[in-house]
């Protein structure tokens, strides 16, 4: 029996389709104006027995397929333990929210946090500070890490911060140094929330397309003085565990 | 349903506003509570009620009035309704339910004040609460501190705004407090009624709000069955109806409603599968519509079994013990009844966290949602302490926080689905 997953988030939607305990497949998109569509496309020649939807357009889904629904939260816990890592405790940086999950000692769902409405914080933020900067992504991880020191940035606000962003710059501030602190900014605030529900988590699993970002990996990894670890393809640990858990619904 | 065009105006309402509020209301309410399977049949009388929340139960009202009685509008669970009965009088809640013409509220108060007070205001300005309109006098309580500058604003824009102070802690001291307040809140009725309150009346005013209470206390403890006999909804929409029905024919229809629930437990029926996964919501009220909440969880393979909450057990659970030959002895009855009531303006307050417990596991619920509306800070000061304390003992918590707004139900639904899927782990 072959199982999917797919998880469909705000900016980008995944699938991952597992055989046999492995993952045979996966794929990722846009989510684009159209989310449902572009969730057709992409499920277009893969092959499966079942599937299980997550992710905040999981509800979308569900009247246009058969197809159950798990919560994003379930979806990385379970996704979590298909790889072969210790960690007490899980943060997902995704495109408009973050999660910061505690698991008990089985590595099952303990306590989670969530960041409120806004997207404060979260990819998305990312996105619109190296675009203010004049980075692409990659470039922006990387030139926050060449700088020596951060400006501090107040505001978690996109809106609010991105003005700040432009004051700094034509006050003559570095610009890599500016990109540290945007950094700084949102590794403080998950760290935060990772505080609030795994004071002691033990190794943390980080998940979601900000877990690409070596440079807010690093400064998660001082900040928590606990180990990180991401997996492989960190954006579809989400769609593995919905993959997971529709082999465990028969 | 009659016209009740001409009462409305005549009460000064703005007929527009309020077509437009009531549209949405009936909308709402066949969405959310007639498309529910298994309903009891009891359910009916609640569904008249409130098709006519705004019609017949103003006109009651006004034929009040007409009869020499006074109506007596508050907003909270520590106004004793006993006092209003013993001066003939009708005590009504007030509208603070719905996101109803908040600009106009936010042009007199802060933009970060909780729902409950902008709605007050929202109904005031917008000119939709017959209820307000029709009393004689509001009666504020210095509750929070959003409550009581809010009534400064407040005052002058109603006929008579009166002020109940309220003590704090739970000390000799404050219960003195209470009972001056409440003492002085009987001269203030006396002076409008025009009429006395005496034993006989103070003592038959306890009893009826005695049974009234009891009926709905009878309503909690049959939700302890697996499956459970009525919804979450349903329940809460008795406890809110609770604060705007003639008391004596609410208790009737609450236990007409109690003895076809006894038979569903008896027969094992219920409006879920048993074993669907139990929860109890504990923190700041729900009034009349906010049903968002419950709405998410029920539609989220769980049942609501409990709300400690002021529209709930934390205004119904206690009863007044009668007793006493005075006016003075019954009112010290009453005010350790009052007295009791645990609401987090209250500190420390830790009887509130024991009763979260005592509920959750009368009621054998697996989980806890704290719900606090956004910007009430006594509750979401207390969510802390709470979440810790609970889950220290072992009962899984969620922490919500949210306002009458819909913008945020995709994010609180995937936490509550989420939760509902760690308890069911478990």
């Amino acid at each position: 029996m072959r199982y999917a997953g797919i998880d469909i988030g705000s900016r980008t939607i995944k699938l991952a389709v597992i055989e046999n305990g492995r993952l045979v497949f996966s794929r990722t998109s846009l989510t684009s104006h159209n989310p449902l569509e572009t969730a057709q496309d992409l499920m277009k020649g893969a092959v499966f027995d079942r599937i299980m939807a997550t992710g905040y357009g999981r509800h979308l889904i569900k009247g246009h397929l058969l197809c159950p629904v798990i919560s994003e939260i379930t979806a990385f816990v379970r996704g979590a333990r298909f790889f072969p890592t210790d960690c007490g405790s899980i943060l997902d940086i995704g495109g408009q929210d973050t999660k910061a999950i505690s698991l008990d000692t089985d590595g099952r769902l303990c306590k989670f946090e969530m960041n409120d409405r806004c997207a404060a914080g979260t990819g998305r933020f990312l996105e619109v500070m190296a675009t203010v900067l004049g980075y692409t992504l990659e470039e922006f991880s990387a030139a926050a890490l060449s700088a020596e020191r951060a400006e501090k940035i107040n505001s978690m606000c996109t809106v609010f911060a991105e003005s700040e962003v432009v004051s700094l710059t034509s006050q003559g501030a570095k610009r890599n140094e500016v990109a540290l602190g945007i950094h700084k900014a949102i590794v403080s605030r998950s760290a935060g929330l990772l505080k609030r529900v795994a004071p002691d988590g033990g190794k943390i699993f980080f998940a979601g397309g900000v877990a690409l970002n070596d440079c807010v990996r690093i400064l998660l990894e001082n900040e928590m003085k606990r180990p990180v670890f991401v997996p492989p393809d960190p954006q579809i640990v989400g769609a593995i565990g919905a993959a997971l858990s529709a082999s465990e619904d028969e | 349903m009659s016209d009740y065009t001409q009462m409305w105006s005549s009460l000064g309402l703005d007929l527009k506003g309020h077509d437009a509020l009531l549209s949405v209301l009936g909308n709402a309410y066949s969405e959310i509570f007639l498309s529910q399977k298994n309903r009891p049949e009891g359910m009916k009388y609640f569904d008249f009620v409130m098709g006519e929340v705004h019609g017949l139960r103003i006109k009651e009202l006004m034929d009040a009035k007409a009869q020499g009685r006074v109506v007596i509008g508050s907003y909270c669970v520590f106004v004793p309704e006993e006092l209003v009965l013993a001066v003939d009088g009708v005590a009504v809640g007030l509208c603070a339910g719905a996101e109803f013409n908040f600009e106009g509220a936010e042009t007199l108060l802060p933009r970060n004040t909780c729902s409950l007070i902008k709605a007050a205001f929202g109904f005031k300005l917008g000119k939709v609460c017959p209820y307000l309109e029709a009393s004689d006098v509001v009666v504020g309580e210095n509750t929070c501190d959003g409550k009581k500058k809010a009534y400064e604003i407040l005052g002058p824009l109603v006929k008579d705004l009166y002020v109940m102070d309220l003590p704090q802690t739970k000390s000799e001291a404050g219960k003195a407090l209470l009972k001056a307040e409440y003492r002085k809140f009987i001269k203030k009725l006396e002076k409008v009624s025009g009429k006395k309150v005496t034993v006989a009346s103070l003592k038959k005013a306890v009893e009826t709000v005695n049974a009234k209470r009891m009926a709905v206390k009878r309503l909690a403890a049959i939700r302890a069955a697996d499956p459970a006999p009525i919804s979450g909804l349903d329940a809460l929409l008795v406890n809110q109806v609770f604060f705007h029905d003639d008391p004596v024919r609410f208790t009737d229809s609450v236990n007409k409603l109690c003895d076809e629930l006894e038979l569903r437990v008896k027969n094992g029926t219920g409006v879920f599968p048993k074993g669907t996964t139990r929860l109890v919501i504990s923190g700041c009220p729900m009034a009349v519509p906010n049903w968002k909440v419950p709405v998410l969880v029920e539609s989220s393979k769980a049942v609501i079994v409990g709300e400690e909450s002021c529209v709930g057990e934390r205004g119904s659970r206690w009863l007044t013990e009668v007793k006493g030959n005075t006016v003075d002895e019954i009112l010290d009855s009453i005010t350790d009844r009052y007295f009791n009531i645990d609401c987090a303006v209250f500190t420390p307050n830790p009887s509130r966290c024991d009763y979260v417990k005592e509920m959750k596991k009368n009621l054998h619920a697996q989980g806890v949602i704290h719900y606090s509306l956004q910007f009430c800070q006594p509750y979401i000061m207390e969510s802390g302490p709470v979440e810790k304390e609970l889950e220290k003992s072992g009962i899984p918590t969620l922490r919500l926080e949210t306002d009458y707004s819909q913008e945020d139900a995709g994010q609180l639904k995937t936490r509550i689905e989420a939760f509902v899927e760690r308890l069911k782990r478990k």
